[in-house]
This record gives structure tokens, C-alpha cells and sequence, in this order.
């Protein structure tokens, strides 16, 4: 059993050891926790005025959500309390620079994919969004990504719309198909 | 021996070759969710979870969880060969699994890995088939308040044994409770918390939550590293295995141990990844020569794999026998319950005993071919990591996007989760856990209308749920779990075991 390595991988684009943070954990966690909160009070009004009391066959739809609700507000708040008193704590980097970037080429097109989907049906959006992401973010030739992406649609296509009968979005070109 | 002679009825349920095909899928499909990064146990169940709506339910649960052991199996060989952990269980594996796979040893090791995840397994399986048809009749005497008692039990449990801030574990549970919430009440047809949105009248699909919360937020978080690897390669000859199984029963007392933590874990919601580093570190401390761990000792193989594989298998005890799991992965395969028209709980071993015993011979049979399956086909899984991740990413997320859309045709819950998977991200970086989450979400609706119907049935009278003693005692028993760690301090330090070794590796 030979010990040198065998399998590498590079990774062209990764992110830079030194890149400096956008933002550290303290404001994220303080963020959260406000939106939490927020979140918790809208929750707890609204099942306050579908009823949160209690009628005569029991306790109204409103009663086990409020109180959630108001759990969820108080550990919220709790948070919010010990993250601002602690200051020592979370100073660290949330996201540095380069990783926010790698993490939008991700997200971007992923939301792009789910707006397409809409539209064009889902193995369209698919195949674009596979075959941008593989030429665009991970620099590998075109003709290789068209083909990947091309046969992994036409594989999930048969597998589920055909083989599995779970039926996907369509779009246009499903339609000048017969599908 | 009932349990003996429905076992082998399960096993003539399971062996047709449509079954057997498609648990070899499930093990394929499991290893390479295992071994790919950004892609783990729970969210590879999830997004595999559609292709299983049409089959029959024993057929959809003998895949589904065949590809949670092919992930058991997989999260092993990234944390050997490469010093990835596949899964955070892996993570103690890496320990002494890289030392020996930079020795050399990485076949050894490899082995080892297998061969004791499947001990650890078989012990959990074991005790399933023994006691969980028990745990069943016993709970078919429940009423609502019992039940009720059973799930705040599995909550309390969450908060006080969860290693993760307190009021942390308490938003992520009662974020997951409400959300279970909202759409049609279930008693009184009113409409709760939608502010008039028509796409929340039906409510928030827990599967489609899971995929965004393990899925896209994976991805999103895998990409924030430098995924640049180098690892080794190995292939097993039969020389080793001849090596590392003849030297088995020298560490009986690690297996037997790391077993008995793993299934313990498995059942109250430790979880394997607890399991694992609690295994590693008992064997450590229990061993004559702790300072050779973490220098490519093959015991510290054994113990971590063995307790999180034993730990993995023993989470589905409560989920058949209670309809309530003990990990996330169980949490998803009693979602997928649900969609094939399966009422997880007691009733299961009397309504539907093809498809328990079918499921439990599946979990003997599923472990035995995974075994030969991952230690013959090494290679080609390790080879899997030469594919770009470029590559992958959008092809994980377009199986995301398939898995939501089918659960309800919606197009709402493609947005949904990338809400949730943005909300994931959030989620694990400022450290709110997100299994209490995943468990309150899937057992929210049953828990309210198990408390209500209790309510009703007592008048609004609380005292309902000390009315009698087996009742009371699950209730005061949640309530000692919730305060345990204030309980536990003046017990001394049990829960330091419970830590992830710091240093190590």
C-alpha cells in the first residue's frame, strides 16, 4: 500500500486566507436575534386575535402558537441581552470578503435558476444553470460543460417525468416536444 | 421468539429482486451522498425522498434507508483517505484514521472503519428487533395526555442535553412549533398565521424545509472553503481484511462499549455525532496507552464508527416504535411516512407489520451487502472526489429544486426553500442547531393536538399530565431532562464526556 498521494484535486478560484471580513459574528447573531424577535411579536399578534384564550371545548386555535410565540420572543431576547453584555464573544470574522463572493456565485444563480424554472420549466433552467456554472465558476471547458449539463437534465427528465411519474415545471420547449 | 419468526417474515417480504434492486440503489446512492461534500445523511434522504411516491411503502423505505447506511458508510472513507469529514460524525474518525492512512495503513483502516460501523449497526438492529415490537404495545395503552408527555419529553431532552446554548436550542425548537403551525388548524378550521397569503394555507411543508435547511445551505457553506483535496488511495485486499478481523476480538470491550454509548445516543436525541466523539474519548481514557490515539491508532477507528453507526441505526427504535425520532435522518424517513399514508406510532407493529419487519429485515440485510458492497469498491468511491465541485453544486441544487417542487407541485416551495436554505446558512454560522428545529417541525401538528385533546379531555385541567403515575412520571421525568444541566453540575461531570475532545487530531 503506497503512501504518497494519489487523488488531488485544485481549486482555482478558493477563497483567500487573508481576505479581510465583511462582518463579524457579534452583528449577525445580534441581527437573528432582532429579526427573531420581531418575527415572534408579529407571530404572537396574529394568533392573539384568531383567539388565545380558552373556549369552552378547550383551548382556542391561537393558544398553543401564542405561547410559543412568546417562548420564542423571550430566548430571542435573552440572546440579544447576552450577546450585546458579552462583548468579548463573536468578534470573529461571520464572512470574509472572498467567501461572500463565492457564496453569491452560488447563490445568485441559484436564484436566477429558481426565477428560469418559472418560465422556461426546470430542466431548461437546469441545463443553463449547470452548464454556466460549471464554464463560469469552475473554469472548465465549455463543450464539457454543455455535455454534463445536457445529459444530466435528460437524465433527471427520464428518471422522473418519464421512469418515476413526478412531474417537473415545463416550459416552451417541453411544449414543441409534445410534453 | 414472535420477534424471530416476524423477522423472518420480513426477510420474505424483503427478497424479490425489485426490493433487492433497489435497496443496491439506495446503497450506491447513500455512499456517494456520504462521500460528496455539501451533501450529507439528511438532506440525501430528502432530495431522494420523490423518487419513492409512487412505489409501495415498504419498497420507498427499504431505499430510503438503505441510502442513509450508504452515508454511514461513505462519511468514513473522506475522513480517512482525505481528512474530510463527510459527515460531522466523521469527524472523531479522522482522529487516527488520517495517521494511518499517512502511514500507509489506509486500507487497515478503511476496514476497520466498515467492519466496525457494521458491529455497531448489528447491535442496534438487534436491540430494535427485540425491543421495539415490546415499546409498541406497551405505548398502544397511551391516550393524548401520554403522548403529549412523550414528545415534551423528546423537546426537554433536546434543550437540556443539547450541547448547544440553551436559548439557542429554545428558538431553533419553537421556531420549528410554530412554523408546524401555520395554514388550516387541524381541531378548528380556523386559519392561523397567514396573513392572507393563499400559498401558506398549506402550511409549511417540513420536506421542503429540510431540503433548503441541509441542502442548498450546504452547498452555500461548502463553497465558503478552499476545496482543493489531496488524499490517498486504497483498495483492500483480502490480506487486510484477514489482518484487521483477526485482531477483532482483542478490542471486544471498545466494540461492546462504544455499541452500548452509540445505541443510548441513538435513542434519546444525542445523536451520532455526540455518539462518536464520546465513544473515541471512553476508549481513550479507558486504554493503557492514551497518548498513542491521534497517531494512527486502529482502536481509535473502531470506537468512534462503531458508536456512530450504533447511534445512526438506533435513532429509528423510537421512530418505529414511538413515531418519534431520535436524529434528523429519522425525523425526514417519518415525514416520508406520512407521504405514503403510513401513521407513524405504535399502530405501525399492528397495522402494517409487512412494512416494519420489512424495514427491520431491511436493516440486517441492508448492512451485510453495504459492508461487501463499500470494502470492494473503495476506489471508485474515492475516485468520485475528482469530480469538480464546480460540477456537483448545481447539479445538488437542481436535485433540491426536483425534490421540493414534487412534494406538493408547488412552485411556492422552490422559493421556500431557498428561504430556508439562506436561513440554514444564517442558522449554523451564528450556531442555532437546526435538528430541534427539523423534530419540531415534523412532530408539531401531532404534539398540539395531542395536548388539545388532552385539554378536552380534562376540562382545561393541567393536572391531567400527573394524573396517573405513567404519565406523571414522563412529565417529571421531561422536566428533570430540562433541567439537567443544572442538575448535572451537582452530579459532578458526567457531561464533560459528552464534549468533543479539543486538541485532538
Amino acid at each position: 500500500m503506497s503512501s504518497e498521494t494519489e487523488i488531488a484535486v485544485e481549486d482555482p478560484t478558493a477563497p483567500a486566507e487573508d481576505s479581510p471580513p465583511v462582518t463579524s459574528t457579534r452583528v449577525v447573531e445580534i441581527a437573528v436575534y432582532l429579526v427573531l424577535a420581531a418575527l415572534a411579536l408579529l407571530l404572537a399578534f396574529d394568533n392573539w386575535r384568531t383567539g388565545m384564550g380558552w373556549a369552552s371545548d378547550g383551548p382556542q386555535a391561537g393558544y398553543f402558537p401564542f405561547y410559543l410565540s412568546i417562548i420564542l420572543a423571550g430566548a430571542s431576547l435573552y440572546g440579544l441581552g447576552s450577546t450585546i453584555l458579552n462583548s468579548s464573544e463573536g468578534r470573529e470574522a461571520f464572512v470574509t470578503r472572498d467567501q461572500l463572493r463565492r457564496v453569491m456565485q452560488v447563490f445568485v444563480p441559484t436564484f436566477l435558476f429558481c426565477l428560469f424554472t418559472q418560465w422556461l420549466g426546470l430542466y431548461v433552467a437546469s441545463f443553463l444553470l449547470i452548464a454556466s456554472f460549471m464554464w463560469m465558476v469552475g473554469r472548465i471547458a465549455l463543450w464539457k460543460s454543455l455535455l454534463t449539463s445536457f445529459v444530466f437534465s435528460m437524465i433527471m427528465f427520464v428518471t422522473f417525468d418519464m421512469a418515476f411519474d413526478v412531474i417537473m415545471p415545463k416550459g416552451p420547449l417541453e411544449a414543441l416536444f409534445g410534453y | 421468539m414472535e420477534a424471530f419468526s416476524l423477522l423472518v417474515h420480513g426477510f420474505a417480504v424483503l427478497l424479490t429482486w425489485k426490493t433487492l434492486s433497489l435497496m443496491m440503489v439506495g446503497l450506491v446512492l447513500g455512499i456517494f451522498v456520504g462521500v460528496l461534500p455539501g451533501l450529507g445523511g439528511p438532506n440525501g434522504v430528502a432530495i431522494l425522498l420523490p423518487l419513492t411516491f409512487t412505489m409501495d411503502p415498504t419498497s420507498a423505505i427499504v431505499m430510503l434507508s438503505c441510502i442513509y447506511w450508504g452515508a454511514l458508510f461513505g462519511g468514513a472513507i473522506t475522513s480517512i483517505l482525505f481528512n474530510i469529514p463527510g459527515e460531522a460524525w466523521s469527524v472523531a474518525t479522522t482522529f487516527d484514521g488520517y495517521p494511518m492512512a499517512q502511514q500507509g495503513r489506509a486500507a487497515e483502516a478503511l476496514t476497520a472503519a466498515f467492519t466496525s460501523s457494521f458491529i455497531g449497526s448489528l447491535f442496534a438492529v438487534l436491540l430494535i428487533t427485540f425491543l421495539a415490537p415490546g415499546i409498541a404495545s406497551f405505548a398502544l395503552q397511551f391516550g393524548p395526555p401520554e403522548f403529549f408527555a412523550v414528545y415534551l419529553l423528546t423537546f426537554c431532552s433536546f434543550v437540556g442535553l443539547g450541547r448547544e446554548a440553551k436559548h439557542k436550542t429554545i428558538i431553533s425548537m419553537a421556531l420549528g412549533l410554530l412554523l408546524a403551525g401555520v395554514g388550516m388548524d387541524t381541531v378548528s378550521g380556523q386559519l392561523r398565521m397567514t396573513f392572507g397569503f393563499s400559498d401558506l394555507l398549506r402550511g409549511i411543508n417540513f420536506l421542503v424545509a429540510v431540503i433548503g435547511l441541509f441542502g442548498i445551505s450546504e452547498i452555500l457553506l461548502t463553497m465558503e472553503e478552499r476545496l482543493a483535496l489531496r488524499g490517498h488511495s486504497a483498495r483492500i485486499s483480502l490480506h487486510v481484511l484477514w489482518t484487521v478481523w483477526k485482531d477483532l476480538p482483542r478490542y471486544w470491550v471498545t466494540l461492546l462499549r462504544s455499541s452500548a454509548i452509540g445505541a443510548w445516543l441513538g435513542i434519546t436525541p444525542g445523536g451520532a455525532i455526540a455518539a462518536s466523539f464520546m465513544g473515541y474519548n471512553l476508549a481513550k481514557r479507558f486504554s493503557k496507552d492514551p497518548e498513542s490515539f491521534g497517531k494512527g491508532r486502529i482502536e481509535g477507528v473502531f470506537a468512534p464508527e462503531t458508536a456512530a453507526h450504533a447511534s445512526g441505526t438506533a435513532a429509528l427504535l423510537p421512530m418505529l416504535a414511538l413515531g418519534i425520532p431520535g436524529s434528523g435522518t429519522a425525523a425526514i424517513l417519518l415525514g416520508g411516512l406520512m407521504v405514503w399514508g403510513l401513521n407513524p406510532g405504535p399502530l405501525l407493529f399492528v397495522e402494517h407489520k409487512d412494512f416494519v419487519w420489512g424495514l427491520i429485515a431491511s436493516m440486517y440485510l441492508g448492512n451485510i451487502v453495504g459492508l461487501v458492497m463499500v470494502l470492494t469498491t473503495v476506489p471508485v468511491f474515492a475516485a468520485v472526489l475528482r469530480v469538480p465541485f464546480a460540477a456537483i453544486a448545481p447539479m445538488i441544487v437542481v436535485s433540491c429544486a426536483i425534490g421540493a417542487y414534487a412534494i406538493q407541485n408547488a412552485m411556492f416551495d422552490i422559493w421556500l426553500m431557498l428561504l430556508f436554505g439562506v436561513v440554514g446558512y444564517v442558522f449554523k454560522k451564528v450556531g442555532i442547531p437546526l435538528a430541534p428545529f427539523t423534530l419540531a417541525l415534523v412532530l408539531g401538528s401531532r404534539a398540539e393536538d395531542a395536548f388539545r385533546l388532552a385539554m378536552i379531555g380534562s376540562g382545561g385541567d393541567l393536572r391531567v399530565f400527573w394524573s396517573n403515575g405513567l404519565v406523571g412520571s414522563i412529565t417529571t421525568l421531561a422536566f428533570i431532562l430540562l433541567f439537567w444541566p443544572v442538575i448535572s453540575k451537582a452530579f459532578g461531570r458526567v457531561s464533560e464526556l459528552l464534549q468533543p475532545a479539543k486538541g485532538t487530531g
